[in-house]
Formats: structure tokens, C-alpha cells, sequence
């Protein structure tokens, strides 16, 4: 598949939590074709038995003394909150009425 | 004073000719008369720059041995966290934000005493070329203010190219430094991945990022990328090993029997014949001075692009989830009724910009059940063919070059709404972040055709940074000879005092 139609973007749209008006939906569609066409080329070359990479150093995981280091108070932590009450984030509603 | 190099600054300030107060209220002043032409600074701490160099001259009053950089000022890319400084990386959802800690890289730049400026203009979390997608509007090329600076590091490299600043900090995740560096005329250096800390940059590709030093000169930006370098254990991805002798490389500047390689791939077809002219001039310069010039083959850089662009938004679209209007930046549509998911939607949908949003869109795409492994798994293994030929070429070369763009700043506006234009300015910095080694660019010149600067790009296997600037330093001493005077010189004045 080398195009994204509107309803495509817009399940897209929905799983990366943006919501798109209907013209950015029609928009991005239209540019999909192109770019998807431009960056399928990576299925043009045979890759069979080449080992995929994700980073490019040898690492492993890291881990560090178990003891209390200086970090952020909670004002610190705090400053940039859009909402707060009583030294915490204050969230909208994650879970509905009934649950 | 602002037109010298940032060596020529310290110089003046250990024999007591200056202060860092006077060359830092001389780049404010600069910064006055040409930024609301240029564009480059989104944020002057013109309180915090002044504070910073009265505590370095009360040093020097005092007689303390300092780091050779300490009192020079510098406009930092913000991308980065400053403590208490505004910090945007050039999007609306972080407006207004003031970090509670500083990166790294600030932490560094403050212990050697560096004067910070402010923080400059950038595409929007890094993701452009042309820094025409900031949400705070573009920067203008100081040689031609209808073009632009490159990106998506533009606000630094149009704040050194217009002596704002003679140093600066910008962050290279496909070419955001040597790009714009190449377009305006000066020298930028993308370092080894894990060689400067990423702790405090915002992330865009965390396997691709890295950020980085520009000077006017190569010894300016070398002294700069030794303050910044260096193990940090906030960074789990941090090189632990010593930093390559960057500084003496840059003031040895000898090639002889140095071997250069010349990417078949990266040069030719697509490439603005200035571009070429320049390029090839430069090689020849090279051979002239001791050089053996070799070609090499790395037939999967024609894929590097497509890989790229699979890589960095999949990667992008997991980086940016942070961005949930719960515990900091903008927060819209929140009130009764409101569930934190309507309020991520809204606010995400009102604090992105166009790029960031289809970049986030593709790698939800490239990386959705279904297609994975085509687009996603596919890219990750060009990926390992591209770090093949690199590793093959410098079995026949100590460095490899090419132009470091295809072509000289274009118009602003030119490719805002043609993407796929706008990635192929990346075709010959990218495969550099693909397999994380180190690249250059430097001035080569002007085109012919347009009288814009052209880059040249030097690449250097991992943790050999030292390469670039030995055979930068050389070509730069050979070309400054040969002009008789810096390539800026040449820029046209913008007003200010220089």
C-alpha cells in the first residue's frame, strides 16, 4: 500500500491523539501518496539476512549505584504543571462516569 | 571587536583589552541592530548574559586560571535546557516554559564560564531544513535576507554568520548543523553520536540526535566542541572514553599523506554545478597539499534518505507522546466534562505545527501492526548496510568528503509545501546519523551562478573526530589564502557596526 486514504489518517490521527480538522485529513492524505511512495524504496533493495540496527553503538543497559542523589524538589517538579493542587499534577478525568 | 574570532576575544580579554562585560554588551548591541532583520535569537537574556560575564571578568580580576573559551559569548540553539530560560524548541506547546534544570551541555558551556546569549530559532523540534517551520516564524539568511538560513539549527548559524554571537550550539539529528552552517558560510560540526550528552535535549530521534558546536573558524569550533564533549552518566547512551584531541587537530592542519575519500554517491547528478565547482576546487586544494584523493563506493546511501525518513518519524511520533498537557506546557480544552484523553487531542492538535504533525503521523504509520516490518524493519536494515560501506570506505580513506548540500540557500517559501523537496537538501548529511560518526562542514566558497556560500563536508569514522578538523584546519588555511580575507567579508553589511 502506497496511499492513505482520509479514514486512514484520520484512525492514525486518532492513535497519535491529534485531532486533525477535515481539511488536514484530506491534506495529509493527498501528500501521503508521495511521500509513502518516496520511502517504500527501502523495500527495493534484497535484505534477506541483513540484521536490522536500532542504534548506532553497541549498548546495553546501564545501572547506577543504588544511593539518594540530589533531584528535582516538588516546586521544581511542579513550576511548568498547567493545573496543580496540594503538590501534585492535577489531571483531567481519565476513567468515565461508570467505571 | 565582534568581528574577530573567538580565539582573537580571548586573547584580547587575558591581556585586560577588553572585559567580557564590553564584548558581550557589543554582541547585545549587534544583536539590536540586525536580529529584527535576521531573526535568529527567540529568546535574549540580556540580564543573565551580563550577570554571567561580570562573574567571569570578577575571575579574571582575581587572577583565576580559566578555560580558554570563558567570557566568549554564545547564542545556544533551544533545543536546549537553560535553567529559569525560556525553552521552546521552536514549538507553541512549549511556550512560556521555563525548565527547572539545566541539559548537560548548558551545565558544560557555564562551568567554562561561556556567556549565553539566548536561545535561537529552530524548526519545530528539529524537524525541517529550513527553519521555516518554527512556530514563532522563520529565520533570514544574512546573505540573503529572502532565503533562508538552512535548519534546522537556522537561528545559530544566522547568529554567527551575522556576528551576533562568534560561537554557538546547534543539534544534528540528519544535517540540522552542517546544513546550515554550509548555507550561511561558516563551520559546524555534528560529533560523534554519544559524544556530547543528549541529557536536556529535547528529543526528536534519540538514535540519530546529537548536538553540536559552529564557530567562524575551525579552532573556534574545535575549542568549543572540547568544552561540550565528554562522558555524562545522565546519559545512558553517552560514550565513556576520552575526547578525541579535537583542539591540537585543529591547530596542526596537515594532510600530507593523508588519504581523502570521494563518495561516488554523494556528488554529480542533483548537485547545483556552483556546488560542484567549489566542491571540486577544494579537493584539488587538498591533493595539492599532500593528499591522496580516492574514490569510494557506498551503493545503499541511494536508500539512506528513505531509511531516514522512516527512522526519525517513527522514532519521533514515541519521543513527542511526552507532550500529554499533564505535568507541563500548553493545556487546552480542559473543564467539566473534559477526559485527559479530549484534552491531549485538543492540545496536541492546537501546540503541533503542520511538519511535526505529519511526522508523527508517518511513524505511527511506519510503525503499526501490518506494515512494521515493511517500512520500519526495512529501513532499520539499510541502516546496517549503510554502516557497512562507511566502515568499508575507511578501510581506503582516513576521511571521506562530499558537498555538504546540493545546493546554496533557497528562496523562503520555495519548498514549505513540497516535503519531499525539502528531505532531499538532507541526501548528503544524512547517512552521517544513520551510522553515528562524526561529520564537518566548512566554507568552500561561493557559487558562480548565485554568489551563496557552498559547504564542503568532511566524515570521520566514530570517536575520530580529531580527522575532521585536521583536514579542515588545512583546507581552511589554504582557502583563506587564496581569498585573502574570511569568506564573511563578503557577506553584505546588515547594519549593526561591523
Amino acid at each position: 500500500m502506497s496511499s492513505l486514504s482520509r479514514d486512514d489518517v484520520a484512525k492514525l490521527a486518532a492513535l497519535a491523539r491529534i485531532e486533525m480538522t477535515e481539511e488536514e485529513l484530506v491534506s495529509l492524505s493527498s501528500q501521503f501518496g508521495m511521500i509513502l511512495g518516496a520511502v517504500a524504496r527501502v523495500q527495493e533493495m534484497d535484505l534477506t539476512g541483513v540484521v536490522a540496527t536500532s542504534h548506532p553503538q553497541p549498548i546495553e543497559n546501564i545501572t547506577r549505584p543504588d544511593v539518594i542523589v540530589a533531584s528535582l524538589t516538588p516546586e521544581q517538579a511542579l513550576s511548568g504543571a498547567p493545573a496543580q493542587e496540594d503538590s501534585r499534577f492535577r489531571v483531567p478525568q481519565i476513567l468515565g462516569e461508570a467505571e | 571587536m565582534i568581528n574577530k574570532t573567538a580565539v582573537e576575544m580571548s586573547e584580547a580579554l587575558a591581556k585586560g583589552e577588553t572585559t567580557s562585560v564590553a564584548l558581550t554588551q557589543a554582541h547585545l548591541d549587534q544583536i539590536t541592530s540586525v536580529d529584527s532583520k535576521v531573526k535568529a535569537f527567540l529568546h535574549v537574556d540580556t540580564a543573565g548574559a551580563l550577570a554571567q560575564a561580570k562573574a567571569v571578568d570578577a575571575k579574571i580580576a582575581a587572577g583565576e586560571k580559566l578555560s580558554p573559551l570563558a567570557g566568549i559569548p554564545l547564542a545556544l540553539k533551544d533545543i536546549l535546557a537553560q535553567e529559569g530560560v525560556p525553552t521552546t524548541a521552536g514549538s507553541k506547546i512549549l511556550e512560556g516554559w521555563k525548565p527547572p534544570y539545566d541539559s548537560t551541555v548548558v551545565a558544560k558551556l557555564k562551568s567554562a564560564g561561556i556567556v549565553i546569549l539566548g536561545k535561537t530559532n529552530m524548526d519545530e523540534f528539529a524537524m525541517g531544513s529550513s527553519t521555516e517551520n518554527s512556530s514563532y516564524g522563520p529565520t533570514f539568511n544574512p546573505w540573503d535576507l529572502t532565503r533562508t538560513p538552512g535548519g534546522s539549527s537556522g537561528g545559530s548559524a544566522a547568529a554567527v554568520s551575522s556576528f551576533q554571537a562568534p560561537i554557538a550550539i546547534g543539534s544534528d539529528t540528519g544535517g540540522s548543523i552542517r546544513q546550515p552552517a554550509a548555507l550561511t558560510g561558516i563551520v559546524g560540526v555534528r560529533p560523534t553520536y554519544g559524544a556530547v550528552s543528549r541529557y536536556g535535549l529535547i528529543a526528536y530521534s534519540s538514535s540519530l540526535d546529537q548536538a553540536g558546536p559552529f564557530g567562524r573558524t575551525v579552532l573556534d569550533t574545535a575549542l568549543l566542541h572540547e568544552v561540550i564533549a565528554g562522558h555524562d552518566a545522565k546519559d545512558a547512551t553517552s560514550v565513556n572514553a576520552p575526547v578525541p584531541a579535537v583542539v591540537a587537530a585543529a591547530k596542526s592542519g596537515d594532510v600530507k599523506g593523508m588519504k581523502i575519500g570521494v563518495i561516488k554517491q554523494l556528488q554529480g547528478e542533483g548537485y547545483q554545478k556552483g556546488v560542484q565547482t567549489r566542491f571540486d576546487e577544494s579537493l584539488q586544494i587538498l591533493a595539492g597539499l599532500g593528499a591522496e584523493i580516492v574514490e569510494v563506493d557506498c551503493p545503499s546511501f541511494e536508500y539512506a534518505l528513505a531509511a531516514y525518513y522512516l527512522i526519525a518519524p517513527s522514532e519521533c511520533s514515541s519521543n513527542l507522546a511526552r507532550f500529554d498537557a499533564m505535568r507541563y506546557g500548553l493545556r487546552m480544552g480542559d473543564g467539566p466534562g473534559a477526559s485527559a484523553e479530549s484534552v491531549m487531542n485538543a492540545t496536541r492538535a492546537a501546540g503541533f505545527g503542520k511538519e511535526v504533525k505529519r511526522r508523527i503521523i508517518l511513524g505511527t504509520y511506519a510503525l503499526s501492526s501490518g506494515y512494521y516490518d515493511a517500512y520500519y524493519g526495512s529501513a532499520q536494515k539499510i541502516r546496517t548496510l549503510i554502516i557497512q560501506d562507511y566502515a568499508k570506505a575507511f578501510t581506503k580513506a582516513d576521511v571521506l568528503v562530499s558537498p555538504t548540500a546540493p545546493t546554496t540557500a533557497y528562496k523562503i517559501g520555495e519548498k514549505v509545501d513540497d516535503p519531499m523537496a525539502m528531505y532531499l537538501g538532507d541526501v548528503a548529511t544524512i547517512p552521517v546519523n544513520l551510522a553515528g560518526i562524526c561529520g564537518m562542514s566548512l566554507p568552500a566558497g561561493l557559487a558562480d551562478e548565485d554568489n551563496l556560500p557552498v559547504g564542503f563536508q568532511i566524515m570521520a569514522p566514530a570517536m575520530q573526530d580529531q580527522r575532521l578538523y585536521q583536514t579542515g584546519a588545512a583546507l581552511e588555511a589554504a582557502l583563506l589564502s587564496k581569498w585573502g580575507a574570511p569568506l564573511l567579508t563578503k557577506a553584505p553589511a546588515l547594519g549593526g557596526v561591523r
